[in-house]
């Protein structure tokens, strides 16, 4: 351990209001919710001297709420809540999935999703999720705010919170009709505390006649932030699911990512297992 | 000033508030039973439970837990008088080096027992042992479930 406790300024809000008020006047501070990200980065020297605004007494951004054609998950709701609530998994299972493939559970125990969203890493493993999920974020803080996933996340490690501004929740679209077909799928050397290679979430539905009558899909660790297929997506809109027409979507996967070679895999491998669980899901079926 | 439980005891803190709860138990409060492996929260030998459930010690400033009932492998049991599940660690070879043992054990006194020995690995999953190849391991919490 190089980290010295004795160099860290540490704010303890107790509520919400105290929170936002001490951030306004010490934006500099790093907010601080399970830590597991942080933590890592202290441990090896690297944030000595910095001051936290330590999130962890804040009741009012914990918990998870089903409200008119919404679920307000809390930012301060762990992964561990995440993959045990009944309400994320009766009705976003792929997100309750990701939850439970966070670190292990010692991580799932402290990392909270308001966490994974703000780090904003290209392989965060809730993220791909919450793509298909069409997530909303909310904030406080200089007036509060609802973000798009797609316009919080604006590059690797980099969201769009201003100074003094936190986020509160996540809130979920409740689905008009459920998926005929869901997914979610890390690629890691480990099941456990795997950093991914790809990891993706999926959402299809389909019409009697066997056409596609919506896809969503998703990738993380394949571009600076997580992407959604888009060109895939809108080309099998309307059309019978086919093995040709499966082939011709992993086909123009390429269209929104930008996989690189970096210590953990290579763009050739990831594109290809990409390519794989894409062409997966939408194999026909008996 | 913060105050704990740790093993059913009230505990005070009176230290820098971003000391770490691995080096608060082992340095403030004694309790040298949790090691500190990784320091990355990858390897699990630093595992507490806290309020009941497996954390990584190293990775939580003890601010953060304010008020919270701490357990370290210090509650399982004496040497003279192990508990069962320390027993079948010794019994059947789970211990070795005996680096990994304090917060596999914790991680294993977390929840119900296992119900398979999926289960059991499914459970272990964020522990890192270098000497046993985990079967023994794995065989010690199975035992542990027979005895109880």
């Amino acid at each position: 351990m190089k980290g010295d406790p004795g160099s860290m300024t540490v704010l303890r809000p107790r509520g919400a209001a105290q929170a936002l008020r001490m951030y306004a006047r010490r934006p500099d501070a790093i907010p601080l919710a399970g830590g597991t990200d942080f933590m890592v980065a202290w441990n090896a020297g690297e944030r000595d001297g910095r001051a936290v605004l330590d999130l962890s007494a804040v009741r009012e951004w914990r918990g998870i709420r089903r409200t008119a054609g919404v679920l307000s998950i809390g930012a301060l709701a762990t992964h561990a809540e995440l993959g045990d609530d009944h309400l994320v998994r009766r009705h976003f299972p792929v997100l309750a999935r990701a939850a439970a493939a966070v670190g292990s559970a010692q991580i799932q125990n402290r990392g909270t999703l308001g966490g994974n969203v703000a780090n904003a890493s290209p392989a965060a493993d809730t993220l791909p999720a919450l793509a298909v999920y069409d997530a909303r974020i909310a904030t406080a803080g200089g007036g509060g705010r609802r973000l798009q996933l797609s316009d919080f996340l604006i590059g690797v490690k980099k969201n769009a919170l201003l100074p003094g501004e936190l986020i509160t929740a996540v809130e979920l679209p409740l689905l008009p009709r459920r998926p005929d077909r869901q997914l979610f799928r890390k690629v890691g050397p480990r099941a456990a505390m795997a950093i991914s290679k790809t990891v993706a979430a999926g959402l299809l539905w389909l019409d009697r006649g066997g056409a596609v009558r919506e896809l969503r899909f998703a990738l993380g660790a394949m571009a600076p932030t997580v992407a959604r297929l888009k060109a895939a997506e809108e080309f099998v809109r309307g059309r019978k699911l086919t093995p040709a027409l499966a082939e011709e979507a992993c086909r123009l996967l390429d269209q929104d990512v930008a996989p690189i070679d970096d210590p953990r895999s290579t763009a050739a491998y990831r594109l290809a297992v990409s390519r794989n669980l894409l062409r997966e899901f939408l194999a026909p079926r008996f | 000033m913060i105050t704990l439980t740790v093993n059913g005891r009230r505990r005070r803190y009176a230290g820098p508030p971003f000391k770490r709860l691995l080096d608060v138990l082992r340095q403030d409060f004694g309790l040298t039973g949790t090691k500190e492996g990784c320091g990355e929260g990858e390897c699990g030998a630093c595992t507490v439970l806290v309020d009941g459930k497996p954390v990584a010690s190293c990775l939580v400033p003890v601010c953060q837990i304010e008020g919270a009932r701490v357990r370290t492998v210090e509650s399982l049991g004496k040497a003279a008088r192990l508990s069962a599940l320390q027993k079948a660690f010794v019994e059947r070879g789970g211990i070795q080096c005996g680096f990994c043992a304090p917060g596999i054990l914790m991680t294993a006194s977390a929840g119900p027992a296992p119900k398979s020995e999926d289960d059991a690995r499914r459970k272990l999953a964020g522990h890192i042992c270098r000497c046993t190849g985990y079967v023994h391991i794995v065989e010690s919490l199975m035992a542990a479930r027979r005895k109880k």
